[in-house]
């Protein structure tokens, strides 16, 4: 039976720079997926876009990947599907198309198009599209003048088609992060949008590896019985024609593919497990089994999905205030006390020069601060990192709080230190809106 | 009486403010004796003021699985919070301490 493999070599922007190089080189793949965009991820680039309308608003560390990697590329027949166009998929491609040139080879890039509906969207409101908050159900008219960005999650057989002209890269903005491995399978086998189990069942592969490392023992329970994690090996999915898949990794490689190092990743983020909606198909999460079939090798089966809704997902991002945290190590003894001390003295001063603000946090890091009371307190603490927050929608009393931990150092309790790092920096809060919309006024569109 | 980490593994994240913790048990015979004791009603109880909302529990028979919703639970969502663990990474650590009352 036919079958493709493919790979992730990048589970968000920042995540490890060798991963997709190794996969090129030693993972035998047919196709390699790149996320790099988180749910936020949309906003610093539309602000970077704003400051640069030419140049800014892309995942640059993708134009540096192609370079480095262009002849191992095209030699080992290798297409990359990446969300790495942003906002500004057009100046991604002209850096890539730069980069070709410079190698003299013939790189065919396409740009998938339609997610963006930042520009559209006062109109869309006024066509009584809605953009209803779907976790709070609160009107968007509370933030209308504060938006940064809004894109769609996109179909697979969007990017299925830029294949299918014969694009060696698919450059897309925001499309859904399983959408990635779905779209090779469409393309390959033919697959149509009633064919609602194989969309599944690649939905799920493409759950499993959108997050790199984290199925090939990556933040796994049993840690300690891993190898070699300093060479962890990134995740393949071996997808055949009727939509059974292994999921695997390069062999030589650290890390471990097991039943249950993919049931973690499987339940990373998910939510009511029969109804996983994706913008091409509903899958059920308690349909499928999975089987250890060889060494680091677990293959999937029998996945069902149902009909999709008439809507995709939105994701807007908006402007929220500020916020800024900063952290002192006290040390002992005492290092409690004179944490909690210092904490109190920096709050009442703040509190006598009248500073008020939408929200602050105090949290003593080697202190429970993860686990509160579940995790019970150690009767010697001998050294305790205070951190403290403040969240305003006035930057200037944000500012104002970043100027008040240093001064601890020599006018608080003993024995305190760790501000090497000098103030904290104020930064935006960029708060996301998840909304839908009608599937019809969305107008997909690839440009090779 | 076991500890969850045990039996099972977990993990965790984000769903905007709310967290998810997956439980994946060692067993099929582990994940039915569990089914009566690692409750929606017992999570709630055992994370305490972690957790500001109401749990919801889903079951995956097929993988011995159970998937809670944690509503509430990061002070904001995740670019808005405070909070250190802004995203919940680590609240599945946490349910793995928890002591359950299961015989082999």
């Amino acid at each position: 039976m036919k079958n493709i493999r493919v790979a992730n070599g990048q589970g968000f922007w920042g995540d490890c720079i060798e991963a997709p190089t190794k996969l090129i080189k030693y993972g035998n793949i047919d196709y390699l997926t790149l996320d790099y965009l988180a749910e936020v991820t949309m906003s610093i680039m539309q602000r970077q876009k704003k400051k640069d309308p030419e140049n800014g608003g892309y995942a640059t560390d993708f134009v540096s990947l192609i370079d480095s990697n262009i002849n191992e590329i095209i030699n080992n027949n290798i297409k990359i599907i990446a969300n790495a166009g942003g906002v500004n998929p057009d100046a991604c491609k002209r850096e890539l198309i730069k980069i070709s040139k410079k190698h003299d080879i013939d790189l065919k890039i396409a740009i998938v198009e339609g997610d963006d509906i930042y520009n559209d969207l006062n109109n869309l409101i006024k066509d009584d599209h809605e953009f209803k908050n779907i976790d709070t159900n609160e009107s968007i008219s509370s933030i209308l003048n504060k938006i940064y960005s809004a894109n769609v999650y996109i179909d697979s057989f969007s990017v299925a088609k830029a294949l299918s002209l014969g694009a060696d890269i698919v450059l897309c903005g925001r499309i859904s992060d399983p959408g990635l491995v779905v779209a090779p399978c469409i393309y390959e086998f033919g697959w149509k949008k009633n064919n609602f189990n194989m969309l599944a069942s690649a939905t799920v592969a493409g759950h499993i590896i959108e997050c790199g490392a984290q199925c090939t023992g990556g933040n796994f329970t049993k840690w300690k019985d891993l190898k070699d994690m300093d060479n962890i090996g990134y995740p393949i999915a071996q997808i055949r024609e009727d939509g059974t898949f292994d999921i695997t990794k390069p062999e030589n490689t650290g890390g471990l593919v097991n039943k249950f190092t993919v049931s973690e990743q499987i339940l990373y983020e998910l939510g009511d497990p029969k109804k996983y909606i994706s913008p091409d198909v509903c899958v059920d999460f308690t349909s499928f089994n999975l089987e250890e079939t060889s060494k680091d090798v677990v293959t999937v089966t029998g996945v069902k999905g149902n009909m999709p809704t008439d809507t995709y997902k939105v994701s807007i991002s908006y402007f929220d205030g500020f916020k800024a945290s900063g952290q002192l190590t006290v040390s002992g003894p005492d290092a409690l006390l004179k944490a909690k001390k210092s904490a109190e003295i920096i709050w009442k001063k703040l509190e006598k020069i009248g500073l008020v603000f939408d929200k602050t946090s105090t949290e003593f890091l080697g202190l429970s601060s993860c686990h509160k009371s579940i995790a019970k307190t150690p009767n010697i603490i001998n050294e305790v990192v205070l951190r403290l927050g403040v969240k305003s929608q006035d930057k200037n009393i944000v500012t104002r709080f970043t100027k008040e931990l240093a001064p601890l150092i020599t006018a608080g309790p003993p024995g305190i230190t760790g501000f090497a790092g000098g103030r904290p920096r104020v930064k935006e809060v960029v708060a996301y809106w998840p909304a839908l919309i009608d599937k019809k006024v969305i107008k997909t569109k690839v440009i090779l | 009486m076991k500890k969850l980490s045990d039996i099972a593994y977990a993990r965790s994240g984000d769903k905007g403010a709310n967290v998810n913790v997956g439980v994946v048990f060692i067993s099929k015979d582990y994940y039915d004796k569990a089914l009566s004791k690692l409750t929606s009603v017992s999570v709630k109880s055992y994370f305490g003021t972690m957790v500001k909302g109401d749990v919801v529990r889903y079951k995956l028979p097929n993988l011995n699985a159970l998937n809670f919703i944690l509503y509430d639970s990061l002070e904001g969502g995740g670019s808005e919070t405070l909070i250190n663990d802004a995203q919940g990474k680590t609240f599945g650590q946490a349910l793995l301490m928890m002591e359950i009352d299961i015989d082999d």
